[in-house]
């Protein structure tokens, strides 16, 4: 038995070995390990939402960036956007980025969305890695990309492509 | 020159030094936790501290082309204030971390029977964790400080202690114990580049481990490189340069089985990370 199929096997047998198997998933188990258990939790687990938001609270940045990308498949409703919330607060691009994938696209209200969008283009993360933007994109976002862009030109700075796209 | 910072507090430093580091050939560092100048009061204050050292800093450092791991503990200054012993309690899960490659910094502050304490619950964590332990020793009344340390640390493979901080006076003793041993190079205090190669042609390279201790203090991130220049220049190889400033620290934390340094050596992105283009 491998250390993954063991530590599975255990996270459904007892949610609560997830806390001490996840941190050192990677490791012991192999790149696809975190997300493994993380949907071992969510179909095994009493609150899977509680305790993916506490995984999330105590993981460091590496295992905080795969729960974000792993939230799309573990159907815990929008009781995960606080996670979501506090990535966009960071100043770590893979967080930010990860932060607007699937779930956040699906989830995020239009103020939230909006302004993590804007961080995106500060941070020089591509509009690209943007889940749904099309589909999301408003008059209110074009108008805040417009004002970005033109603060850009009035301090001779160029303005990235991918927002002179959007305008 | 590769260089293998084992010891330093870039929390406290700035963008600056992480550039002039790597212009100098560092590649990989250990960030220990330490005190912050300022005492801190609650437990909290210390995970918002770790959490920086698994998350902000790692992060930072990569953008500098630098690979960042850190070792944690509860440090032997603050061991001392009862509000902050709570630390130890969180630790566990905080050991369990990828990036962190030892316990420490640990051990003596004052001599107080806190510390000690401390000292000797943490570790038992290290064993029990499987993580090498790195000792601070005492700067006032080292010699007898360092002598109680390695009292303490007598139960355990000495391979697996480093003991930090040491001078002329007390290299004799850590290399009889057969523990690792460290010296931090200061601008004016603890060592200085000329005394560190006459430590080494005493008592040779082997698990001779050289840092910039570089914190918030007057100290210099480029002390680890002047060290590796003294030596050529001393007549010491380039091997015997690569042996003390890479070989033995990726040797000693390689031990916890957690140094990943594949990254920095063939020049690619963290985490696969491309992204990044334009300022931050």
């Amino acid at each position: 038995m491998t250390w993954l199929a063991r530590a599975v096997a255990d996270v459904e047998r007892d949610p609560e070995t997830v806390h001490a198997l996840f941190p050192r998933a990677a490791r012991d188990g192999g790149p696809g390990a975190r997300v493994e258990l993380l949907r071992a939790l969510a179909k095994a687990g009493p609150e899977p939402a509680e305790a993916v938001t506490r995984l999330y609270w105590q993981g460091d940045a590496s295992e905080r960036l795969d729960i974000l990308r792993a939230l799309p498949d573990l159907d815990l409703g929008p009781a995960a956007l606080p996670l979501v919330h506090d990535a966009l607060r960071t100043n770590d691009t893979r967080l930010v980025a990860a932060a607007l994938g699937p779930y956040g696209s699906a989830w995020l209200d239009d103020h939230a969305f909006r302004q993590g969008v804007l961080k995106c283009v500060f941070m020089s993360v591509p509009l690209a890695s943007v889940e749904g933007l099309d589909r999301r994109f408003d008059e209110e976002l074009r108008r805040m990309l417009a004002d970005f862009a033109a603060e850009r030109r009035a301090a001779g700075r160029p303005v990235p492509p991918d927002v002179l796209e959007r305008l | 020159m590769r260089i293998f910072d084992p010891h330093v507090h870039m929390t406290s430093r700035t963008t600056d030094d992480y550039e002039r580091m790597y212009a100098a050939g560092v590649r990989a560092i250990v960030e220990p936790a330490f005190w912050l100048g300022q005492p801190r009061t609650n437990v909290g204050s210390f995970l918002d501290y770790f959490d920086a050292l698994l998350g902000w800093e790692p992060y930072r450092a990569a953008q500098y082309g630098i690979r960042h791991h850190c070792t944690l503990a509860l440090n032997p200054k603050e061991a001392n204030d009862p509000r902050c012993l709570g630390v130890l309690e969180e630790l566990p899960r905080y050991l369990l971390k990828d990036s962190v490659v030892a316990v420490g910094e640990t051990g003596y502050d004052s001599m107080t029977q806190e510390e000690e304490r401390v000292f000797e619950a943490q570790l038992a964590l290290a064993e029990e964790h499987g993580l090498p332990v790195l000792v601070h020793t005492p700067h006032r009344d080292k010699a007898a400080g360092t002598r109680r340390t390695l009292d303490v640390v007598k139960g355990i493979d000495p391979g697996k202690v480093l003991v930090d901080h040491l001078n002329e006076l007390t290299v004799g003793m850590v290399h009889e114990a057969g523990c690792w041993m460290g010296f931090s190079i200061y601008p004016d205090t603890k060592m200085d580049p000329d005394r560190m190669v006459a430590i080494l042609k005493e008592y040779g390279t082997e698990r001779m481990i050289v840092n910039s201790a570089a914190d918030w203090g007057r100290s210099d991130v480029l002390k680890t490189r002047e060290v590796g220049e003294a030596m050529l220049a001393a007549g010491f190889t380039d091997d015997d340069v690569d042996q003390v400033l890479w070989r033995n620290p990726v040797a000693f934390y390689g031990q916890s089985g957690r140094l990943v340094l594949d990254d920095v050596e063939s020049g690619g992105d963290y985490e696969g990370n491309t992204i990044l283009r334009g300022t931050r």
